[in-house]
């Protein structure tokens, strides 16, 4: 059993949902990673999605682009992400989750970064521009190594969503509306619709995330009711952590993570 | 190769995209298949190429050019002549219209030295339809004119000030906007380039350049032309001019952009200095560093300033059916100004990297031999690059 089967096995015995969040490593800087992560510890997060920049993120909106870029200006490096990574494993078991691009992997090899990432800590990946069509070396690669995590839309026909759960593990990311991450459509009623028909084609296989313009405790209690078993936060932890200062960053994010948690726990 | 069911030439092209462009693009393959071989499509595409956009267009010996060279006899293919004044129109019309049978109410773009972005607002405003230009906003200050002339055909356009705020940037910015506004908006993208089938529609649009070249040559000489010669950014009006020559012995080469020279960090040379990776929906060459991360390029021509090329070039060089060299910003302007001044014909720069490579291809083959370059724009809109470029290299 993965880190992020365990958890989610864990959180369901608990008759909880599960609140990952998504940070960018290296924003605003290395040394700050390690205290926003500390806090989304202490406020409750289940999973972290580590994000490692990449010069071209199509699927992401500004807010995320622009983490992205002072992170690549800072230096961050592959090796001196893993290092990161390691840091984070000594202090804690929470499961991690690597968001890149496809170009990060496939340049240095599927199967060899997924080995190091697995050395390094890492239990999952998500991959935006990586299609269903072209994750065959991809999948075999990250085969008993880490869990391969698909994105799904509102508008991916039933067939394709049954493709797509046969080929993801970990858990399955619902896109929550049309758009790159951070926008803010508000909740959809497809959105709605579109997780109950997802749910009805996993048949409990397999636990549904819904992710993108999810930033308050009040998106993240509509999408549980709806029936996600977990809800992705992003930009929303990205803005705040632009706002704070460096010394009361663990605090703060602490406190915000906690508020989000707090909608996860059925009553 | 004719049309690659799963979008692959070799190991290159295929869909990397985020899974809510998906239904988007099986919709546009769908139709793309359904009215390619429509009779009617074809016949009203077929009457706005010709009575719109000045097709055929002529195939003219350049006698003082071949005379200055000393060689081979040079024929230039005059797809500046197009109405707009490049290549681009034959796609632009072919997806325009194609989106209109398809009922989208707006149509996308990107551009990087304008040419684009002006035959999508020409197409669009002939067919009725609105369109907004995504330029980087280094592009918009270099190409200030194709601004201005989107802005009169009724584009909006929107300049990018993110990463290399060039080509790369503006295509991730409309990707960003198709994602977004997925249910009306087509994305006409304007190299052969992008996930399947973007890089077929475009070379299958632009394939009437080498289609008239064979038609052409055969009259004036009862064979296919020894060499052909286009420059090759994304590779549009290049892969419309080898596809059709493919499979006959003519010599092709493809002529990329060194810009200070392939060993500086400034020039766009993908398929001369890259290697492979994902960009933009496809697997294809990139320039990218140690770590996967695409890097900023250089050239002289806005339109060739791309890191990336379209994925059957990639797959064209690795099979050794074409040659892919590159030129220097130094070359481009030497071949600009002859050109210029012994044809009275002005390139624009992308298309003087394939009069540069001719000329010194001309040189060395024998007299009988014939070779047809793409001359695939005109050089009204790079006056003012080449002006700067010349007082600040202190030439004349």
């Amino acid at each position: 059993m993965t880190r992020i089967n365990e958890k989610f096995a864990e959180l369901s015995a608990k008759n909880e949902k599960a609140l990952i969040t998504y940070i960018m490593v290296g924003y605003p800087n290395e040394s700050a990673t390690i205290s926003i992560v500390r806090g989304l510890i202490k406020g409750g997060a289940d999973i972290i999605e580590l994000g490692f920049p990449f010069s071209d993120p199509l699927a992401d909106g500004p807010v995320i682009q622009n983490a992205s870029t002072v992170s690549l200006n800072n230096g961050t490096k592959i090796t001196s992400f893993f290092k990161i990574v390691k840091k984070i494993r000594n202090e804690t078991d929470i499961p991690l989750v690597l968001m890149t691009y496809t170009n990060i992997l496939y340049h240095k090899g599927y199967a060899s970064f997924i080995a190091e990432a697995k050395k390094a800590g890492i239990d999952g990946f998500i991959l935006p521009d990586m299609s269903i069509e072209e994750s065959k070396e991809y999948i075999e690669s990250a085969k008993n190594m880490a869990d391969t995590i698909f994105l799904i839309s509102p508008n991916t026909t039933k067939s394709r969503i049954e493709k797509i759960v046969k080929t993801s593990s970990g858990f399955l990311y619902l896109v929550a509306v049309y758009g790159t991450t951070g926008i803010k459509a508000g909740i959809q009623n497809y959105t709605l619709k579109a997780i109950k028909k997802v749910k009805k084609i996993a048949k409990g296989k397999i636990p549904i995330g819904v992710g993108f313009g999810v930033s308050t405790p009040e998106d993240v209690k509509k999408y549980i009711t709806a029936g996600a078993d977990a809800v992705i936060v992003g930009s929303a932890f990205l803005k705040l952590i632009e706002k704070t200062p460096k010394n009361s960053l663990e605090k703060s994010i602490a406190s915000f993570t906690k508020s989000l948690k707090k909608q996860t726990i059925l009553k | 190769m004719k049309y690659p069911k799963d979008g692959k030439f070799g190991e290159f092209g295929g869909k990397y995209i985020p899974e809510t462009l998906v239904p988007a693009i099986e919709e546009l393959e769908e139709n793309y298949l359904k009215f390619k071989e429509n009779k009617e499509f074809k016949k009203e595409l077929d009457y706005y190429l010709k009575q719109y956009a000045g097709r055929p267009t002529p195939l003219y010996y350049a006698k003082n050019l071949t005379e200055k060279c000393g060689g081979a006899k040079i024929y230039l293919k005059r797809e500046d002549l197009l109405h707009g004044g490049a290549h681009k129109i034959n796609n632009t019309l072919g997806q325009a219209l194609l989106a209109k049978k398809m009922n989208k109410k707006r149509i996308i773009a990107e551009t990087g030295a304008g040419q684009h972005g002006v035959a999508t607002a020409m197409a669009c405003a002939v067919l009725g339809m609105k369109s907004e230009v995504y330029m980087g906003y280094k592009d918009t200050i270099r190409q200030k004119l194709n601004v201005y002339r989107m802005n009169m055909l009724g584009s909006k356009v929107h300049p990018v000030k993110s990463g290399s705020k060039t080509l790369k940037d503006a295509i991730n910015e409309a990707i960003r906007d198709w994602i977004t506004n997925v249910e009306d908006t087509y994305y006409l993208l304007g190299s052969a380039v992008g996930p399947h089938p973007y890089p077929v529609m475009v070379r299958d649009f632009q394939s009437v350049i080498g289609e008239e070249i064979k038609t052409q040559m055969k009259k004036l000489s009862n064979k296919t032309p020894d060499i052909v010669i286009a420059c090759v950014g994304g590779g549009s009006n290049a892969i419309g001019t080898f596809y059709p020559l493919v499979n006959t012995n003519t010599e092709i080469i493809g002529v990329e952009a060194a810009g200070k020279g392939l060993k500086s960090k400034y020039h766009s040379a993908t398929l001369s200095a890259g290697s492979k990776g994902v960009l933009h929906g496809m697997m294809t060459y990139l320039l990218q560093d140690d770590e996967g991360q695409v890097t900023e390029t250089h050239s002289i021509s806005a339109g060739l300033d791309y890191p990336g090329v379209g994925p059957e070039h990639a797959y064209l060089k690795d099979t050794n059916r074409v040659k892919y060299r590159s030129a220097t910003d130094a070359e481009v302007i030497d071949a600009f100004l002859m050109l210029t001044r012994t044809e009275g014909i002005i390139p624009a720069l992308e298309s003087s990297h394939a009069i540069a490579e001719a000329m010194k291809v001309a040189r060395k083959s024998k007299r009988s031999e014939s070779i047809v370059v793409t001359l695939s724009g005109r050089g009204d809109k790079d006056v003012e690059e080449v002006q700067r470029y010349l007082s600040k290299n202190d030439k004349n």
